[in-house]
């Protein structure tokens, strides 16, 4: 599918098959739970955690995904990369990254996101190294791993830089690791 | 700076089911260092509360400057609500209206306690997708929008403590009343 059908397909979605809430709630909702986390843990627990909580919600939002858009499998991982930044974000978040900074051999990119509803109003504390050691919106890393690793794409993904924490731009990395291949789980026949 | 951004920007919107999706693992979150039903809601109780009390001044804000753009040069200054039932009929409508796109379906006054109030919601957005087990017997998870209600009671100064109870009617499952239970102090200021 070319680029211009995902687009006319994710506005499609986007208007007709999306119930559609504030974003403000939502902005709100993460940053409690941001702020709990903050007070419980380390900043870099809180990394971990957020990304697993993101991976737990991959999991099951990759099967809406596939229920509202009825896509087939990708060709390659461009495709991907273009499925997830035209259709995927676009209908969870109302937001369009751009894909850029392509690797050598094709199995790397980067996500960059100008406008995050997670991070509305949000600044980070001045002191206590959360500057250094937080990255606030890691439950997109989880949410993205869980998705990929749903349809076999063993992927890493992480923060490369963010706005929070004086970066110019929000930047997200993939990089494909391997190709899962489906394997009977243990203990089921 | 998030200082210089503009405070009334034009909606955003999201897709519902992120939000649930988040809120269902915000509740495994809490679940998982909780010791039982009373607990787990009090902790979502604790989160909502923080937005709560960031959220009056929010909304006044935004609806003094909706006030002033309305009514062409005469500037009418927004009210601070500082008497129980007009703070509830604003919760009522303006923060529900804010957070959910539509209005509360009810607010009553109990006929049994003096300081009581209840405010329904026939069909709250955070439960539309949650199924509470049998073993959770009356766990409500709207105890999260409590303590955004809670939150504002608080910043207000007419301090409450707000509980989400189930109940259910044929046509509204998920049927949720937040009872609100105004403090002493609060309904003796009332009678001055």
């Amino acid at each position: 599918m070319s680029s211009k059908s995902y687009k006319s397909l994710s506005d499609d979605i986007w208007k007709n098959r999306v119930d559609k809430i504030n974003s403000e709630v939502f902005t709100l909702t993460y940053g409690s739970i941001v702020a709990q986390l903050c007070r419980d843990f380390t900043y870099a627990e809180v990394n971990t955690q957020l990304e697993k909580m993101g991976y737990n919600i991959g999991l099951r939002l990759v099967e809406e995904f596939f229920a509202k858009t009825g896509l087939g499998r990708c060709t390659s991982f461009k495709d991907t990369s273009e499925v997830i930044s035209k259709i995927g974000f676009k209908m969870f978040l109302n937001i369009t990254p751009t894909v850029t900074n392509w690797s050598g051999d094709g199995k790397q990119f980067s996500l960059i996101l100008d406008d995050n509803p997670l991070t509305d109003f949000v600044e980070l504390p001045e002191d206590n190294n959360a500057a250094n050691e937080l990255w606030y919106s890691n439950v997109l890393c989880g949410v993205l791993r869980g998705c990929l690793e749903m349809v076999q794409l063993d992927c890493d993904v992480y923060f490369v830089s963010d706005v929070l924490r004086g970066d110019p731009i929000t930047e997200m990395r993939l990089k494909l690791n391997k190709f899962l291949k489906d394997e009977v789980p243990a203990g089921e026949e | 700076s998030i200082y210089d951004k503009n405070l009334f920007r034009n909606n955003h919107d999201i897709n519902l089911s992120s939000l649930s999706f988040l809120f269902s693992e915000m509740i495994s979150l809490s679940q998982s260092n909780s010791k039982g039903i009373q607990h787990l809601e009090k902790k979502l109780n604790n989160l909502g509360y923080s937005i709560g009390i960031k959220y009056l001044e929010l909304i006044n804000l935004r609806e003094n400057y909706i006030n002033n753009l309305n009514s062409n040069k005469n500037y009418v200054n927004g009210r601070r609500e500082i008497r129980i039932i007009e703070l509830l009929q604003f919760i009522h409508t303006k923060v529900w209206k804010s957070l959910f796109g539509k209005i509360a379906n009810n607010l009553e006054k109990s006929s049994d306690k003096l300081n009581e109030y209840m405010i329904t919601d026939d069909e709250p957005i955070f439960s539309k997708f949650i199924s509470i087990p049998k073993d959770f017997g009356d766990l409500n998870c709207c105890a999260f929008v409590a303590g955004i209600i809670e939150g504002i009671t608080d910043s207000a100064y007419l301090q409450a403590t707000v509980t989400a109870h189930t109940v259910a009617s044929a046509e509204f499952p998920t049927r949720t009343v937040y009872l609100i239970n105004f403090n002493e102090d609060v309904i003796k200021r009332e009678k001055l």
